[in-house]
């Protein structure tokens, strides 16, 4: 602090002719009939490529962030082959992160588009494929969990909590006591 | 101790394989096992040690050593007692049908019993009742017996045993149990009275009865057993066979009326006849009399319309009146107190007190020794009384009781004191029963939870000392010291997890005993009234106990209670006893004598308004009583009574019937509460090829908890629960017997499965060359049975599952989600349903006691057969093992459901008996109990011993074990607290340098 009050600013040289200091281009006028917002017609076309190129770029951006969870399904399949098909720790961990994976990355589908987002950009096309991809990893999540056995898919997982039926008759006796 | 595969508890349904993976993370922190530890012995089970009624006592004090008492009982138990204490020294428990007849000390080292009529003559060594030698006697017909030991002992000399029974005598030797000489006296119907030898002579005098009228004397060498002489004489009324020796030369015996005493004098081969009149001789004289067969030296007691009457023998004679004695009362056998004093105890019960009283046969007037104490009314009269002498310092005697009391108790009585006591009508208890405790209260004190606290903190610091191996030796002491004392189990409340229960035992004497499963000891105990002996019923004995009221919803500030049942007398029509008993403090709120007789009791699955469970009484005229009598179980009754049926298994008849109720009686009569019974089936099996050998059912309240039983590749089977099903097991009558009585050709057994309410046979299978004895028991679908197979010469155990078909095709997913099945749907006897059975059968190794089945509180635990073994040990069996589905090559799927591969015999496992390295000697039954936690099961086993413990068949997968380190948890989740707030402390400060930088 003390080194920073020290070191106020006494004077500077400007080297550079054409600088971007505020404080020059203010200065200095411009030219009569020089009419700086008058656009040049080159100038605008550029702009307007430049456009194109960035709603294209945010195109291309987009499809790949679209994409993106293709990788992950392969990834969560080869973890998903490493960690077998019986119930232990490692496994129920993957499954659940595969599970979880998916339905966060569709919860925030709107999110993930949002720096994307042009007038002109169609992200309708990305953002089903985002969610199509993302659907097909839950798919595998579930299908893991199937194979796990931790879906209840059988009629056994069904009847195992019911309850024995109730009798309607009563039966008692036996051996007389002695 | 290693576990070979875990399980979940239940089928491989969504929340098992949850539950499983919870199992797992538990598991790999707890130890793995099946056993108990050293030094988890007695933490959840307690062992108790009784002996049973005492028949006969032998003092044995005469050396300075310990003083001990040698004791027979009722329960054949040969026993040797801590006369200080009454511990016992050392216990030996004879067969069942080895009842003691005699016991006495020869060569004042050795205990001899007489056993089995007569035949079987064993001695044990007296200081820690080793078998010396056993000797089976040839008696041709079991008869009323004894044993004769000569009291004058001549170390050095071998000393001849006699023993006497029927028509004959044998001699043994009492160093090594041989048979010296045998003496049959070759006369048809004599029956020995007694045997006696004179003062130092080589002779001994045999006296008894031929026939009813003939009186005989043999005089025998006690060396060579030859009759040296012999006399006879006949009485021409004859004598009713009961006779007291009084002196050495004149027995007086009863003649065949009853009335008049005959005085019977012998002397060199004369025999004289005398009658005395009782009428003469005792005032008011009237009603039976009896002869008590006690030993006195010139006295006679004869027992006259439940009084005592004392005779002095003046002369062959001469008798004379002495003393009268009023019920309730106990004499001793005389006690030799010096060579011409001989002494005899008389106890008297007044109201709560006990005299006592001590006399001499020289001086009958007056007593040596008069006492009174107080006793406590529970306990009943005195049965029995054994006295021992001592010499006080100044040189006079001084006396010791060995009482036996009415509750079959035994205590010892000295200088006017109860000295110790045991509660031996343990050892025959009868029926069982439980009861919760009262739940805790509130308002426990401030400073008694600090100490608690205090008291908490420091053991389980003991015990994290122990896990992390820094305790010393004494500090191992003491952990181990606290966790055995745990006050917590022994607490008189509730506890959460249903471990604290009163076990109700009723015991043959009549006796209610509530008994703590925390320890074992008795919380109250109440001899009932109604079945005490009594002038309107002479023989009661008691039957059942059952649970009366559990106040649950309705009527919770009142007291559980519970419905003792007994009889009176017994034959199956005599009257029966209703006695009611408050479970929390054992006051008897209701006692009837009913007036009709108890063949069959009936809990029915209903209660009335105020939570008393309905019972039926069935009588042996086939009528149906209804218990409690009021309107209000009647109405629920009403309700209920068109399916309410029963069934009547008669052995002798080889026959099963079932009947229904229907009621004929108007309304508002004393015979509302009365129901006849209509015969609606019956089956009868063929007397010439089938003899009833056992039946077995569910117990009424066990819990099932699914209908489905889910197989390999998640197919479902579906149960067949009946609560109604009847599993009944015949032999063939040849076979009937003793194993190898018959030929494995001859030997057939057939079981049964019988549905109660229609009577329809549900499976029939046939065992060739199995015999009985046959035990089985029936839990949820399956009936699990052990008997002998003869071919393969050894024990087998099958099993029976049996499944519903009618359901097998409710596999529709979306049916069973939207709830459209109908397998919740009340099902009837009479939808005869579909039945698949499924059956294997295994060798074992063990004969078998009693067999019993865990029960849990909602049956999601898997099961464990409990076999009594003939060791008298508790075998824990997994019904994994008795699976009809084991196949020699389990598919994968097989393997993951948990099948076992197939073997032709069922593992015993040395640590799977529940008993460990006790027995419970003479087991007949045990008892499985359900905790509130699932998991658990409490096991309540009882024979001359009680055991209790508690068991997981599925290890404890919903709570920590006891051995876990509270404390451990304690200080980790403190020091991670501490150590985030440490550390995020310390992220604070680095932080604002690094902002400063």
């Amino acid at each position: 602090m003390e080194k920073g009050k020290g070191l106020a600013r006494r004077w500077a040289v400007e080297f550079a002719e054409n600088s971007s200091y505020s404080s020059s281009t203010s200065d200095v006028p411009d030219p009569i009939g020089f009419n700086r917002s008058a656009s040049d017609p080159d100038d605008a076309n550029a702009s307007r490529q430049k456009k194109d190129a960035e709603s294209a770029w945010k195109a291309q951006k987009a499809w790949e962030v679209a994409q993106a969870p293709f990788k992950n399904l392969l990834m969560m399949g080869f973890m998903m082959w490493m960690a077998g098909s019986t119930v232990h720790l490692f496994s129920i961990g993957i499954t659940f992160s595969a599970l979880w994976q998916p339905i966060s990355a569709l919860q925030g589908v709107g999110k993930v588009f949002e720096p994307y987002k042009d007038s002109k950009v169609d992200i309708l096309a990305p953002k089903l494929l985002f969610i199509a991809l993302n659907l097909a990893a839950l798919a595998l999540g579930v299908w893991k969990l199937n194979t796990l056995g931790l879906l209840p898919t059988h009629a056994s997982d069904w009847v195992s909590s019911l309850p024995p039926a109730p009798e309607v008759e009563y039966s008692g006796g036996g051996l007389p006591i002695h | 101790m290693g576990s070979s595969h875990l399980r979940p508890p239940t089928a491989m349904a969504i929340r098992a394989r949850l539950g499983f993976v919870i199992l797992l993370l538990l598991f790999f922190s707890a130890t793995l096992s099946a056993a108990l530890y050293e030094d988890q012995v007695g933490l959840a089970d307690w062992h108790h040690k009784y002996i049973g009624k005492v028949k006969h006592a032998v003092f044995h004090t005469q050396k300075t050593g310990r003083k001990r008492v040698v004791v027979s009982t009722e329960e054949n138990v040969v026993a040797s007692l801590d006369l200080r204490t009454g511990f016992i020294f050392w216990r030996n428990v004879l067969g069942k049908n080895d009842d003691i007849d005699q016991v006495d000390i020869a060569l004042g080292k050795y205990v001899v019993t007489l056993s089995s009529g007569g035949s079987i003559l064993r001695a044990w060594n007296l200081p820690d009742g080793q078998m010396i030698w056993e000797s089976t006697l040839p008696v041709s017909t079991p008869s009323k017996s004894s044993l004769y030991v000569p009291a004058n002992i001549n170390v050095g000399k071998d000393n001849l045993i006699l023993v006497f029974g029927g028509s004959s005598i044998h001699a043994l030797s009492s160093m090594d149990g041989q048979i010296v000489w045998r003496k049959e006296l070759s006369i048809d119907s004599l029956e020995i009275q007694q045997i006696f030898q004179p003062h130092d002579s080589d002779v001994i005098n045999a006296v008894g009865f031929v026939g009813s009228s003939e009186f005989v004397v043999y005089h025998i060498s006690y060396r060579t057993g030859e009759v040296m002489q012999q006399s006879k004489a006949s009485f021409e009324s004859g004598f009713c066979g009961e006779a007291s020796l009084v002196f050495d030369n004149l027995v007086v015996a009863l003649d065949a009326s009853k009335s008049s005493l005959v005085s019977i004098s012998f002397k060199n081969e004369v025999i004289n006849f005398h009658q005395i009149n009782l009428s003469d001789l005792v005032p008011d004289f009237s009603g039976k009399v009896t002869l008590l067969p006690l030993k006195f030296n010139g006295m006679l007691a004869i027992e006259i319309a439940s009084s005592i009457h004392l005779l002095r023998v003046k002369g062959a004679n001469e008798l004379e009146f002495v003393e009268k004695i009023s019920h309730p009362f106990a004499v001793s056998d005389a006690l030799p107190l010096s060579k011409e004093q001989q002494a005899f105890a008389i106890l008297q019960h007044e109201e709560s007190k006990i005299h006592f009283k001590v006399k001499s046969d020289n001086d009958l007037r007056n007593e040596i020794l008069k006492e009174t104490i107080q006793m406590d009314s529970h306990r009943g009269n005195i049965e029995k009384v054994f006295i021992n002498n001592y010499i006080r310092t100044d040189r006079t005697h001084g006396f010791r009781f060995l009482v036996v009391m009415e509750d079959h108790s035994l205590l010892l009585i000295q200088q006017g004191e109860i000295v110790w006591t045991r509660e031996d009508g343990l050892a025959s208890i009868v029926d069982s029963t439980t009861s919760e405790l009262p739940v805790e209260k509130e308002g426990v004190s401030v400073a008694e939870v600090e100490h608690n606290l205090f008291e908490w903190l420091k053991g389980h610091l003991l015990k994290l000392k122990g896990t992390l191996m820094l305790a010393s030796p004494d500090e191992v002491a003491a952990i181990q010291a606290i966790r055995l004392k745990s006050s917590e189990k022994n607490k008189m409340t509730r506890d959460h997890n249903g471990f604290r229960k009163l076990i109700i035992v009723l015991t043959r004497a009549g006796k209610v005993l509530a008994l703590h499963t925390g320890d074992g000891r008795v919380v109250w105990s109440v001899l009932l009234p109604a079945l005490r002996r009594s002038e309107t019923c002479g023989n009661p004995f008691a039957l059942r106990v059952y649970q009366w009221q559990v106040p649950h919803h309705h009527a919770m500030h009142e007291n559980p209670s519970v419905l003792v049942v007994g009889r009176c007398g017994h034959g199956f029509d005599a009257p029966g006893i209703f006695s009611i008993v408050d479970s929390y403090t054992g006051k008897v709120q209701n006692s009837l004598m009913l007036e009709h007789s108890v063949s069959h009791i009936m809990p029915l699955p209903l209660t009335d308004s105020t939570e008393q469970r309905l019972h039926l009484i069935i009588d042996a005229k086939l009528q149906a009583h209804l218990y409690p009598k009021n309107s209000d179980s009647l109405k629920h009754f009403f309700n209920e009574m068109p399916n309410i049926y029963w069934y009547l298994v008669e052995v002798e008849k080889n026959k099963i019937r079932g009947y229904s109720l229907e009621n004929k009686a108007e309304l508002d009569t004393a015979e509302e509460y009365v129901f006849q019974a209509k015969e609606l089936w019956s089956i009868v099996f063929p007397s010439e090829s089938e003899k009833i050998a056992v039946t077995a059912t569910r117990k009424m309240n066990e819990i099932v908890h699914t209908q489905a039983k889910v197989v390999a590749d998640q197919d479902v089977m579906y149960k067949y629960i009946s609560k109604n099903i009847l599993f009944v097991a015949t032999v063939a009558p040849k076979a009937a017997g003793e194993i190898g009585s018959a030929t494995p050709e001859e030997a057939l057994l057939y079981a049964y499965l019988i549905d109660t309410v229609s009577g329809r046979i549900l499976h029939r299978v046939c065992h060739q060359g199995a015999q009985g004895p046959v035990h089985a028991v029936v839990s949820e679908n399956w009936v699990v049975y052990h008997y002998f197979n003869l071919r393969a010469h050894r024990y087998e155990m099958s099993v029976i599952e049996i499944y519903d078909q009618s359901r097998a095709d409710n596999k529709d997913v979306w049916k069973l989600v939207l709830g459209k099945h109908n397998l919740t749907v009340p099902v009837s006897s009479y939808s005869r349903p579909d039945v698949m059975v499924k059956s294997q059968s295994y060798f074992f190794t063990h004969s078998v006691k009693s067999m019993a089945v865990t029960a849990t509180a909602k049956g999601i635990t898997s099961k464990q057969l409990l076999i009594g073994t003939i060791g008298d040990q508790v075998l824990a069996l997994d019904k994994r093992f008795l699976d009809p589905r084991r196949s020699v090559n389990p598919t994968q799927s097989e393997k993951e459901e948990g099948i076992i591969p197939l073997t032709d015999s069922l593992p015993i496992v040395p640590q799977s008996y529940i008993t460990h390295s006790l027995q419970v000697e003479g087991l007949r039954s045990m008892v499985t109990i359900p905790a509130k936690l699932e998991s658990t099961t409490l096991v309540f086993s009882y024979g001359v011993d009680l055991f209790f413990t508690r068991i997981a068949p599925s290890r404890t997968y919903d709570s920590l074990t006891e051995d876990f380190s509270y404390a451990l948890l304690l200080i980790t989740i403190v020091v991670l607290v501490a150590a985030i707030f440490v550390t995020w402390a310390l992220s604070e400060k680095k932080e604002l340098k690094e902002k400063w930088r």
